[in-house]
């Protein structure tokens, strides 16, 4: 099969990894997919994907969130993506390529792009079962099946980046994790002697088990085949049921040798500075597989997407030249930070280091300075926070002392150089070469007001992503000095911010909502009546201090009454025709046969519709408001309490049924689902929480998707936050890993506590992740490592609350006052409300909808828009 | 016993009759002590139609059309009131349009209204 004549030019690019997808969209961006067919052969089952964050998989990155490739992109730009079907000839002569398929594409123009393969030492038993190599998602999928299934223990031969990427993700599989390295020292790369001391003191306090300056002679096996343990050059053995080889790894040229183009010696296509190979001016090669004009082979992503650029600008007929690149790099290996930048070995001649170096702490930092006090290079480990700072630095003289630069904070001498010191030439983002300029005129020309807007505008943040933080502060820094006044008042009423208002009340110990506008609300809104904003809002405030501020712990109490939303002001749901629902809380989703009948029959009695919930509940629709006492009276009764349905408070905690029937479970997971809605069960927060807790890594409880979720391992718990289902999906991030039941249970209290505390007016703990600075890396410091010192305080808030609780409605049909208010009407509180009626469907209700006044007149309008309205 | 007139037995009435009437028609709804300030209620007129009433900080009643006209549901009186640029309204608590206490304007889309009445205690 032979492709169609050729109309337009025809540019095939042979690859589709990180640097194919950048190269395909610096096509687009010079408008050559308009002028050009672009076919891509691609060898994997799937296309581009983030390969540098691939370890990511294992903390719950799915292959789809790695994915790099919209497949609007693709079609919108007409290019032509085979997925699974790597070229595998090239007739230079005929300018065709023949994929495996069969499909033969001419070209005028050949982009290789075919990455690199691991390097597997040529030692005996290599190919045993339980040997993997560590680049594709095939192959992670391969080590988790192979780990879940056959092995407790697994080395990883290689000790440098990817090899530790590598033992991270076994560890974190729960196997008893060797790195056997030949160097004597870890990431020999990047780090020197003293970097990987520190390396090494802190990954071997994480349980893995370090042999530096060790070769791996051979891979034992039985008689299956299956591995068994390695022969190390110390002449002692290693006992193992896996091998995971990650030492480096070699461009993948072979394509090109056999089809004759010149590669290097050891290895790579030979191009010049435009990325054209030096045997055939219609051929290009960009990435792992090329070696560039300055004779090296660049292993990093940046380069490879400054290559692609350059092709696609000599494409296009732009001067562009591919002539080195900047080997800088900061990564999170292990949790661990490691950053190297510039001329990190001090190669260069005179050149001084200083170094400060913290073995207890594992902190290791070191600066490469030149004999006019220029600084050039340097290495991180253990505290990179002033990567993106200093490698912007790199090349000029730092307006401080290198010294002062590396000293931890707080030790007097230090200096916290912000991203303001830097000149506009200096590069903020590596990975797409962005300048701090282009930043700022993102900001200033292009009138980006945040983070996210200025991402999308200049691609800066976009790639490995370590530049966001000062991206952040750049941002921050343009807006103010463009004078940008963001009002981050809560409302009209209140200048302050729900975090602030939070603060006020905490310090001041004060209980009531006139009190505070009267003494702390804008100049015009005192002595008002508030809105439907900040009235709310404040009493969800009230309702999480309630025991320590001494405010009343039930909600409907005096004041609080006429501060809650209309759902919380009847403890039940609003329908849209009126009637309500109701909503008993099954702690974990778990419930007796005998509470089942009990909510069978109520609905049955009262004629109700239900439904089972996503959370692993009952809802019960169709309640006319003077119903709720007399339904709520009978489950009360059956034992049943509210289930804050109604209520930005904690909903749920879904659970599978865990370790006790299913045959994969490892922990009870039930039990802790209970044991954690109980606990929380009750707590006013920002927004609604979510929770569930899954028995094992399979995950069937969902709680990645939750604010906060659980997932059992063989030593206990791992706790994920920041997870979100809804409009936004957002997997859950990784908190910590491997915690006791009372570990597990603190760190959850101090997460809750402080997002009540920090978070903005209905901010799901997702948004509030994103949006906070640090991230969830602050998140961390804050609630495992208390930080701010403020953890005591937290647990002791969570404490007030978990002894303050009280069933609201039990409290509600116990007192004939409270009950007064569950009438339709004030003036006739035995008649209901004739507009509530419903109509039969499926053998049950649904509402009888009121004719609308106003709906024929509007019929297109779309519900957010009618939401959004009511906002100011 | 106190003689005073105390708060508490007033009532709150609701006027009936159009306002450039000669004969003042005043329905009682209920004591003044059921309206919490800042909440709202329902009362039923003897037509059928539905008034929701809500008292303010200040002690000022308002009466409007307890139906909600985006929704047809007569959910009004259970809405959260508050102070807009003086004028006290009330927010719908299905999908939150606010509408003014004392010309039933809609804050959020000029071209509708709700009905409103006179309010008083006595």
């Amino acid at each position: 099969m032979t492709s169609n004549p050729r109309v337009v030019p025809t540019i095939v690019l042979v690859g589709h990894g990180m640097v194919g997808q950048r190269f395909l969209e610096a096509l687009a961006e010079r408008g050559l997919t308009a002028t050009h067919r672009v076919v891509v052969l691609c060898e994997e089952p799937r296309p581009a994907y983030d390969r540098v964050q691939l370890t990511a998989y294992f903390s719950g990155r799915t292959p789809e969130e790695l994915s790099l490739t919209d497949p609007e992109f693709i079609k919108d730009h007409g290019i032509e993506l085979y997925i699974g079907d790597p070229a595998e000839t090239v007739d230079r002569a005929a300018r065709t390529v023949t994929a495996r398929s069969g499909l033969t594409v001419e070209y005028d123009t050949l982009v290789l792009a075919t990455g690199s393969y691991p390097f597997v030492p040529p030692v005996p038993g290599k190919d045993s079962d339980g040997c993997f190599v560590y680049r594709t998602i095939e192959d992670l999928l391969a080590i988790e099946e192979y780990a879940r299934s056959r092995a407790t223990t697994g080395a990883v031969v290689g000790g440098g980046l990817l090899g530790l990427e590598a033992a991270g993700a076994l560890k974190g599989l729960g196997l008893a994790t060797h790195i056997v390295e030949f160097a004597p020292r870890l990431m020999p790369v990047q780090v020197d002697e003293g970097g990987g001391a520190a390396l090494l003191r802190t990954i071997e306090d994480m349980g893995l088990t370090v042999h530096t300056g060790t070769g791996t002679q051979e891979i034992l096996a039985d008689a299956d085949g299956a591995v068994t343990g390695m022969k190390l050059s110390d002449g002692s053995e290693l006992a193992t049921d896996m091998v995971v080889f990650s030492a480096g790894v070699r461009p993948r040229d072979q394509l090109a040798r056999s089809c004759g183009l010149s590669v290097g010696e050891r290895g790579g296509i030979a191009v010049d500075e435009q990325c054209r190979t030096v045997t055939d001016p219609h051929v290009f090669a960009i990435g792992e597989c090329a070696l560039a004009a300055d004779g090296r082979v660049y292993g990093l992503v940046a380069p490879g997407y400054e290559q692609a650029e350059t092709v696609a600008a000599t494409i296009a007929r732009d001067e562009s030249a591919f002539t080195g690149a900047d080997l800088s790099t900061k990564l999170k290996l292990l949790g661990v930070d490691v950053a190297s930048f510039g001329d990190a070995h001090g190669t260069t001649a005179d050149c001084l280091d200083v170094v400060y170096s913290d073995a207890r702490a594992g902190t290791y930092k070191k600066l490469v300075i030149g004999r006019g006090g220029e600084l050039l290079g340097g290495i991180l480990v253990g505290d990179a926070d002033a990567y993106g700072t200093l490698r912007a630095f790199t090349g000029s003289v730092p307006p401080v002392s290198p010294e002062q630069l590396v000293l931890p904070a707080g030790s007097g001498g230090a200096v916290q150089l912000g991203p303001s010191a830097l000149p506009d030439e200096a590069v903020i983002c590596s990975c797409h070469n962005v300048t701090k300029g282009t930043i700022r005129g993102a900001v200033t020309d292009h009138s980006c007001t945040s983070v996210p807007e200025v991402k999308k505008c200049t691609k800066a943040g976009t790639g490995c992503g370590s530049c966001v933080k000062v991206l952040g502060q750049l941002v921050t820094a343009e807006l103010e000095a463009n004078g940008v006044e963001v009002d981050k008042g809560l409302c009209g009423c209140f200048a302050q911010t729900r975090e602030e208002l939070y603060e006020i009340a905490l310090a001041l110990r004060i209980n009531s909502y006139q009190d505070l506008l009267d003494r702390y609300g804008r100049e015009g809104a005192r002595g008002g009546d508030g809105c439907e904003i900040c009235k709310p809002t404040v009493a969800s405030i009230i309702a999480s201090l309630a025991p320590t501020i001494g405010a009343s712990g039930y909600v409907l109490d005096g004041e609080q009454a006429a501060l809650q939303d209309s759902n919380d002001h009847f403890l039940a749901n609003l329908q849209k025709n009126g009637s309500y629902s109701i909503v008993p809380r099954i702690p974990g989703g778990e419930i007796t046969p005998e509470k089942l009948i009990v909510i069978g029959e109520v609905a049955r009695d009262f004629g109700l519709y239900t439904k089972i919930t996503g959370g692993q509940r009952i809802d019960l629709f169709g309640a006319r408001v003077e119903q709720l006492p007399l339904i709520w009276a009978r489950l009360v009764d059956a034992g049943f309490e509210s289930g804050h349905a109604y209520g930005k408070a904690l909903r749920t905690v879904k659970s599978c049924v865990g370790q006790t029937w299913c045959r994969y479970g490892v922990q009870d997971s039930v039990r802790m689902a209970i044991d954690l809605e109980l606990r929380y069960r009750g707590l006013r927060s920002p927004h609604k929480l979510k929770s569930a807790v899954s028995g094992c890594a399979r995950e069937c409880a969902e709680a990645q998707s939750k604010d906060f979720g659980v997932i059992a391992t063989a030593n206990g718990w791992n706790l994920y936050v920041g997870g979100n289902g809804g409009a936004t999906p957002r997997h859950a991030d990784l908190l910590a890993q491997d915690l006791s039941d009372a570990e597990l249970v603190r760190l959850i209290d101090r997460f809750l506590m402080f997002y009540i505390r920090t978070a903005d007016r209905l901010e799901r703990t997702s948004v509030w992740l994103e949006r906070i600075p640090g991230g969830l890396d602050h998140i961390r410091d804050v609630v495992v490592k208390d930080s701010l010192g403020i953890c005591e305080e937290l647990e002791s808030l969570m404490a007030a609350h978990v002894a303050g609780y009280r069933d609201e409605w039990a409290e509600t049909i116990n007192d004939p006052e409270r009950l007064a208010r569950f009438v339709s009407f004030v003036n006739a509180p035995d008649t209901p409300d004739p507009v509530v009626g419903f109509i039969p469907e499926r053998d049950q209700i649904k509402p009888d909808l009121p004719l609308l006044t106003i709906g024929m007149r509007r019929p297109q309008q779309p519900a957010d828009v009618l939401e959004g309205s009511a906002q100011r | 016993m106190t003689l005073a007139p105390e708060t508490t037995d007033l009532k709150v009435q609701l006027r009936l009759d159009s306002e450039d009437s000669e004969n003042e028609v005043w329905f009682t709804v209920c004591d003044l002590n059921l309206l919490v300030p800042g909440r709202g209620v329902a009362a039923l007129l003897p037509d059928g139609r539905q008034v929701a009433l809500f008292r303010d900080r200040s002690g000022s009643l308002y009466g409007i059309d307890n139906r909600d006209p985006f929704s047809g549901a007569a959910v009004l009186s259970r809405g959260l009131t508050g102070t807009h640029q003086g004028r006290p309204f009330v927010a719908s608590p299905l999908l939150k349009q606010r509408f003014d206490l004392v010309s039933g304007e809609c804050l959020d889309d000029a071209s509708v209204r709700v009905a409103t009445y006179e309010v008083r205690a006595g």
